[in-house]
């Protein structure tokens, strides 16, 4: 069925058309008053992430300060969530409390996915007993390049099961789907088999999101909201460093998607250490002084 | 046979010279170097605080590693950018007379001048810390000794009186002792500094360590000295208001702030404008205490 529904209805994508797109609007320059709001906006859309096999128990609960109270004395927002490995969720959870910051957890033996589908399925049923309010899961690539599109469809459609409450991310790994094509086909598939988002990258892998598969992704979600009126979310992942770079997505998303997905509820960066680089540039406008990450806590 | 035609002379662009390239100023805006008559030498980019912030972080990226290097091989690097200059020593000998009107004779003392100072500052690198650093008696079972650190990123606002000499004076004290540094010409003749940037590019000099900025003083203090990665800021030749401004702007990330005077070329030429004691105000001393005899 999925296969059918995938094979005649996707258009191929424009390559050059969407390279010039994104180009265009990633000139484009933002000041002052509307500088400050989106960074702010970036900061609360943020999940900060760590995902290292250096990652210990100490090392995420100071990320859970952080993303709590991203800049101690001022009025800079919580971020939108803290995502960890799965075995660092309860102390993600117990760290956070009630600060309304949600815990996310990568699932479905992240970054590879390389593992039985009851094996995946498990990790993420004990996930999100532990806890987690996201699920961040890895589509199943090696299914998806043979051109099994029906068995990546059903993977997704049991993990959003497996899900139960739990909001889904499913990331597409772009950067090992070589087309945009590929990326449209991926997208289409992750949002009719349930996905509340979908998510570029793993950040293990290069390149991780760029502004054109974002914009191919976005306009993805764009059709399908003007063909059935659902709205999915979108998250960009991996190699977002800059403040610069993130309000040139926050354009993409209004000019793509417009304001109702500028929010966190439908909008997030997937990134470590681009909160400092925000926090930065937050301070530069306050202060007029250019700033030093050697008064910011690491990321 | 036809004669041929007359050659049309390739004229050098002159940019800045930010972590060991050549980029232009992201402002577009140059101004018009004049010669000491008036005319025009030639077109140079006039940096803006986005050029400083950028070279700031070049140089912040540099420095680590340039303070890690042996001080040995420090020296050997100041010794190579002197080699450099003086197998170019026609080229600015030509430049400083084609923009400040020196003689002949007098732009042959300052090139030989800027070499020696080099090479002077060079020998300094392995031997000002024993110079500096103290072993201090204390009254407990303590060997404590005080030892001298690079500060980081400093800021030098270099002569308006001597165009190679006085820069040359700027920069090689600070790096030394392994801080990286940002220097603002603003200057009579900001041709001979891009002239000297491409002998430090070609001097086995980590990119980075030393940028050079031509543009307004006026216009770029506050910013460097309000930048919170700037650990230090040397002015030559600063009027009160300017040291004032820099003096009060610095405090709030407690910079090092140095002020010296400047002068014409024979100022420069003075033995007393080379001292190890022009090395101190941008090293830290710290000390340690190491027990023994226990």
């Amino acid at each position: 069925m999925t296969r059918h529904f995938v094979a005649s209805q996707m258009r191929t994508v424009d390559q050059v058309g969407v390279e010039e797109r994104a180009a265009r609007l990633s000139s484009r320059s933002i000041k002052k008053g509307a500088k400050v709001q989106g960074l702010r906006l970036a900061v609360a859309m943020m999940d900060l992430t760590s995902l290292e096999g250096r990652d210990t128990a100490g090392r995420i609960q100071s990320l859970c300060r952080k993303a709590m109270v991203p800049l101690p004395g001022s009025d800079v927002p919580h971020v939108a969530a803290v995502c960890v490995y799965p075995p660092l969720v309860s102390v993600a959870k117990r760290a956070l409390g009630r600060s309304g910051v949600h815990v996310a957890a990568v699932a479905t033996y992240f970054p590879s996915g390389q593992a039985q589908l009851s094996e995946r399925l498990d990790e993420v049923r004990r996930t999100v007993a532990a806890g987690a309010d996201e699920i961040d899961m890895v589509i199943n690539r090696n299914a998806f390049l043979a051109g099994d599109h029906a068995q990546v469809f059903d993977e997704i459609a049991a993990c959003k099961e497996a899900c139960g409450k739990a909001h889904l991310k499913v990331i597409l790994e772009t950067g090992e789907l070589v087309t945009y094509d590929n990326v449209r086909r991926a997208s289409l598939i992750a949002i009719e088999a349930g996905a509340d988002f979908i998510k570029t990258s793993t950040g293990k892998v290069t390149p991780a999101a760029t502004l054109p598969v974002t914009l191919v992704m976005l306009e993805t979600i764009r059709d399908h909201y003007i063909r059935t009126g659902k709205m999915v979310g979108m998250k960009p992942a991996g190699g977002i460093r800059t403040a610069k770079d993130a309000l040139r997505y926050l354009i993409m998303v209004k000019e793509t998607l417009g304001d109702a997905w500028l929010s966190p509820d439908w909008f997030r960066f997937g990134a470590s250490t681009l909160l400092n680089d925000v926090l930065l540039q937050l301070e530069k406008e306050r202060t007029g002084r250019y700033q030093s990450d050697r008064y910011l806590s690491l990321p | 046979m036809a004669k041929a035609p007359e050659r049309i002379t390739v004229r050098k662009t002159y940019k800045l010279f930010i972590g060991g390239a050549f980029p232009r100023s992201e402002s577009g805006r140059y101004t018009v170097a004049r010669d000491d008559k008036g005319a025009p030498v030639a077109n140079v980019c006039r940096a803006s605080r986005k050029d400083l912030r950028d070279a700031v972080v070049a140089a912040r990226k540099a420095q680590e590693g340039w303070a890690k290097r042996t001080a040995f091989n420090r020296g050997q690097i100041l010794y190579r950018m002197a080699e450099m200059l003086e197998s170019r020593s026609a080229v600015f000998e030509a430049a400083l007379t084609a923009a400040t009107g020196l003689s002949a004779k007098a732009a042959e003392g300052e090139v030989g001048a800027a070499v020696d100072r080099l090479v002077w500052y060079a020998g300094w690198a392995d031997k000002f810390p024993q110079f500096m650093g103290t072993t201090n008696p204390v009254a407990s079972a303590h060997f404590n000794f005080t030892f001298p650190e690079a500060t980081g990123v400093v800021v030098a606002f270099a002569s308006e009186g001597s165009a190679l000499l006085g820069l040359v004076s700027a920069i090689a004290p600070v790096i030394v002792s392994g801080n990286s540094v940002v220097v603002v010409v603003s200057g009579p003749a900001p041709t001979v500094a891009m002239e000297l940037a491409e002998v430090l590019a070609t001097s086995d000099l980590p990119g980075g360590v030393v940028n050079i900025l031509t543009g307004l003083r006026d216009e770029l203090a506050p910013h460097a000295a309000r930048h919170m990665d700037v650990d230090g800021i040397l002015c030559v030749g600063a009027d009160d208001a300017t040291r004032k401004l820099i003096g009060v702007e610095a405090a709030e990330s407690v910079k090092r702030v140095h002020f010296e005077d400047d002068g014409d070329l024979s100022h420069w030429h003075d033995e007393a404008r080379q001292s190890p004691y022009l090395i101190v105000p941008f090293v830290e001393l710290k000390t340690a205490w190491h027990p023994m005899g226990m």
